[in-house]
């Protein structure tokens, strides 16, 4: 599955930049959702609809992208003459950090490795050259210390992006994560805020071991305060991190280790993600396939070799790993009546899990079938090639999977 | 003899740094690493092959700042180390404190506050040595004995009861509790119930104050962190990591350990490899002082240096303040394992005797003059007790408010709006 079409997840974003303008007001109006919820029914992914009288959104839906990094050169030769500007995923998040920075000097960066090295996968490449070493700050290697730090940092006026070399490194700083990013706006009676975003690549990457392919979200998942968001295309990339640096609440922006040199041609003008809608990543009729991060490009494989054999599925990318969007969601379940969610978290206790559970409890009388959920396995990621892909859902499994589903 | 009756000013600390004035400096420098570290067989240092109560009264180099500062500086006419004002002031903050957790203990038996509840009895010269010299906009973070570091820092008595009784006129309107004492007004960023959690976020707090004054060139912002913990926290990574950080950066904060000498029931002797906590502060690059815990003085004239040295943007500064609780570790804990002896030789070192006593052989104050501070405080305390049994609980719809700065946190529901917009959010039941 080569490419993407990026329609449906710009225009929903360019509404959401709305909501932001209006976020002194607690709540979006009437009118910002009646909007949003328009550019969902309106704006087709698959390229063929779409009469639209909004200038902006039709602008976005000129985004035909190719977002899959094996496949870079399909449309490299038409993409010159194209709007906008193409990147990869880490120059996305770089771009929408910078932008943010430029436009709020208390938005800083610490972590390990951020500054003079860039980052590990390069996410903060000369920035610090161009914000100086305070704004941009090389932490020890002391993760509950330097998370505890930016919490500090974030209750007395700063809004630190606090970056975990690995995502997996951030369970030594679960304590701060927990106790301090998560409940203390609560215990401190709502008197700090904590505008954090904990950001860092994660999931199973190329036989990096168990320690570094870790998969977290089912860890972080039952924290109360905290939003968590995974990012898995360079223009939602760019979007959520801006999105998650402007919210008040402590963000954690999951990336994904495979993801970064995803290549997309995103907007030349300022967007921005909404942080708590799902993206409607392919509509369809037969069955909802709900997904996220680096499952999207498995699901979308798998989407191929459906649709030639005839069925025509609905793939949501959930984004909003909690909360869950209920709307988007829900909509396609009363459409479709099925329902599988591909992750790479863990069974036991995953985000799938969850998703499960609020999907029976929310929209129980539309699903003509059980929900299935494809997790990977509940192992320790192991080194090993062969293991290791036995590990994460593979595409076959999910052709499988919808196969007996729509039986 | 104990340490804290030893009037020993040690040679090495209290000399002055080359680079600066004469002006008396009663901090280790350490940069002077050979000076100071070849100086440590001076410390009459016990080894832990003694018993216990042979340890408990542990000598090491006491900074008896006073001493010489009285020696040293008879600046203004008198060479008295505080006005008629200053002591007044500190009288009247330990008492608070010392009246304030009586009066949680009283009410705790009688069930009108419940959980962990950890008095600071005894401690009192720490909080108000340090805190009182503090302004508004300097910050605190503290433990879970953090009522009285609340108190000191200017949070009312009323709102720090009203938080132990869970009523919705509390701090933190009744959602925090004992351990959990908040006021951006006043700059307490907590109340931390784990050990060391508070440390990194001090550092924070002051990494916050570098940033204003040196990124967005808020060129007269001095504030300063001053962060409190205990002996057990010392042995925790948090502890070495931020001081690190802050000397590493030289960040405007002063570590305050007070140290009585207890982790619940783990001695602090039978934890710690190296007992003498202040000695980490030359490991990482910045002053470390031991000072008397029990004697707010002296306490108050280590925190003057150190808190000015943190505002002029020289650095963090470790103190370590021997102290000792007069209460079990806390109100559920039956205090049977500490040695009456040692329980009972701390207690003639009352922090709050010693500081009247000052007064009264300086003739700094009249009896009736301290007295009516008690009454007052006594009134201050019981109405404060009053406001909070007759403050309302929480309504059910405080439930939901404070879990996300932006309630668009909670998402959006199966009718397209935000699920906060639905009026059950507003009145606490919907299910989340």
């Amino acid at each position: 599955m080569a490419t993407l079409f990026q329609g449906v997840g710009a225009a929903t974003a360019f509404s959401a930049s709305k909501s932001l303008d209006s976020s002194k007001f607690q709540l979006p109006s009437r009118r910002f959702l009646s909007e949003r919820n328009a550019s969902f029914l309106v704006v087709r992914s698959d390229g063929r609809v779409v009469p639209r009288s909004n200038a902006r959104a039709r602008r976005a839906e000129q985004l035909i992208t190719n977002a899959v990094a094996t496949k870079p050169d399909s449309s490299a030769a038409s993409t010159a003459s194209k709007p906008g500007h193409e990147l990869l995923l880490f120059e996305a998040l770089r771009e929408g950090l910078e932008e943010e920075m430029d436009r709020d000097p208390q938005v800083c960066v610490m972590g390990e490795d951020v500054g003079h090295y860039g980052g590990s996968y390069k996410v903060t490449k000369d920035l610090a050259e161009k914000y100086g070493d305070l704004r941009v700050l090389d932490t020890p290697i002391a993760e509950n210390s330097f998370t505890g730090m930016g919490i500090g940092a974030a209750m007395t006026g700063l809004r630190p992006i606090i970056e975990g070399m690995n995502m997996g490194f951030l369970l030594l700083a679960f304590n701060q994560i927990s106790n301090n990013c998560g409940m203390l706006h609560y215990t401190s009676g709502g008197q700090f805020k904590i505008p954090v975003v904990i950001r860092g690549p994660g999931g199973v990457g190329r036989q990096l071991g168990a320690e570094h392919s870790q998969r977290l979200e089912s860890y972080f998942q039952s924290i109360p305060g905290i939003q968590m968001v995974a990012c898995s295309t360079p223009y939602n990339a760019k979007g959520l991190m801006k999105a998650a640096i402007r919210s008040d609440n402590p963000v954690i922006l999951f990336e994904h280790v495979l993801l970064y040199n995803l290549k997309e041609r995103i907007p030349d003008e300022e967007y921005i993600c909404s942080l708590e809608e799902a993206e409607m990543v392919r509509p369809g009729e037969h069955v909802t396939i709900l997904t996220y991060s680096r499952m999207r490009y498995h699901v979308m494989q798998a989407a191929k070799t459906l649709v030639n054999k005839g069925y025509d599925p609905e793939v949501i990318d959930i984004r909003s790993l909690k909360p869950f969007d209920l709307y988007t969601i829900g909509n396609s379940v009363k459409k479709t009546h099925r329902v599988l969610i591909v992750e790479e978290c863990m069974r036991t206790g995953g985000i799938g899990a969850s998703l499960t559970a609020a999907i029976t409890e929310n929209f129980h009388d539309y699903l003509d079938a059980p929900i299935v959920c494809l997790s990977s396995q509940d192992v320790p990621t192991p080194y090993a090639g062969t293991l290791e892909e036995w590990t994460v859902v593979q595409p076959l499994q999910i052709v499988t999977a919808v196969e007996k589903l729509c039986q | 003899m104990s340490f804290a009756t030893t009037k020993f000013a040690h040679p090495i600390p209290l000399s002055t740094t080359a680079a600066r004035s004469n002006d008396h400096k009663p901090f280790l420098d350490p940069f002077k690493a050979t000076r100071f570290l070849g100086s440590t067989h001076k410390f009459r240092f016990h080894p832990l092959t003694n018993s216990n109560h042979i340890n408990i009264h542990r000598r090491s180099a006491v900074v008896a700042v006073s001493d010489v500062l009285k020696a040293k500086k008879p600046k203004s006419t008198s060479n008295l180390l505080i006005t008629k004002e200053e002591g007044l002031e500190l009288y009247e903050d330990m008492v608070l404190g010392r009246a304030f957790e009586d009066m949680c203990a009283q009410m705790y038996y009688r069930g009108k506050m419940f959980g962990f509840v950890h008095l600071y009895n005894g401690q009192e010269a720490v909080s108000t040595g340090f805190i009182k010299l503090l302004k508004k906009e300097d910050c605190v973070a503290s433990t879970y004995r953090d009522h009285v570091h609340a108190l000191s820092k200017g949070v009312s008595a009323r709102a720090v009861m009203s938080e132990l009784f869970g009523k919705t006129t509390g701090c933190c309107r009744g959602q925090g509790g004992s351990m959990h004492m908040f006021s951006s007004e006043h700059n307490v960023l907590g109340g931390f119930a784990f050990i060391g959690e508070g440390i990194p976020v001090a550092t924070g707090a002051a990494f916050t104050s570098k940033y204003r004054r040196e990124v967005l060139k808020e060129a007269d912002c001095d504030h300063v962190t001053v962060a409190f913990f205990g002996d057990g926290t010392c042995n925790n990574g948090q502890f070495f990591e931020c001081l690190n950080m802050a000397a590493l950066w030289k960040l405007p904060i002063v570590f305050v350990v007070e140290n009585n000498l207890w982790a619940i029931g783990m001695s602090h002797l039978r934890a710690t490899s190296d007992p003498e906590i202040w000695k980490k502060g030359p490991a990482f690059g910045m002053p470390g002082v031991h000072v008397d815990g029990m004697d707010v003085l002296k306490v108050r004239e280590v925190a003057k240096e150190a808190i000015g040295r943190a505002r002029r943007g020289e650095g963090p500064t470790l103190v370590e303040c021997e102290t000792y609780r007069f209460r079990g570790h806390s109100l559920a804990d039956p205090d049977e394992l500490r040695d009456p002896a040692e329980k009972a030789h701390y207690a003639t070192r009352d922090p709050i005797t010693a500081l009247k006593k000052y007064m009264f052989e300086n003739n700094l104050v009249s009896e009736p003059e301290l007295k009516a501070i008690e009454k007052k405080i006594d009134e201050v305390v019981e109405e404060a007790v009053e406001f909070a049994d007759e403050s309302p609980h929480p309504g059910r719809s405080q439930l939901l408010e404070n879990v996300f700065a932006d309630p668009k946190g909670f998402g959006i529901g199966p009718d397209g709006r935000y699920r906060c917009e639905d009026p059950k959010f507003t009145e606490g039941t919907a299910h989340v």
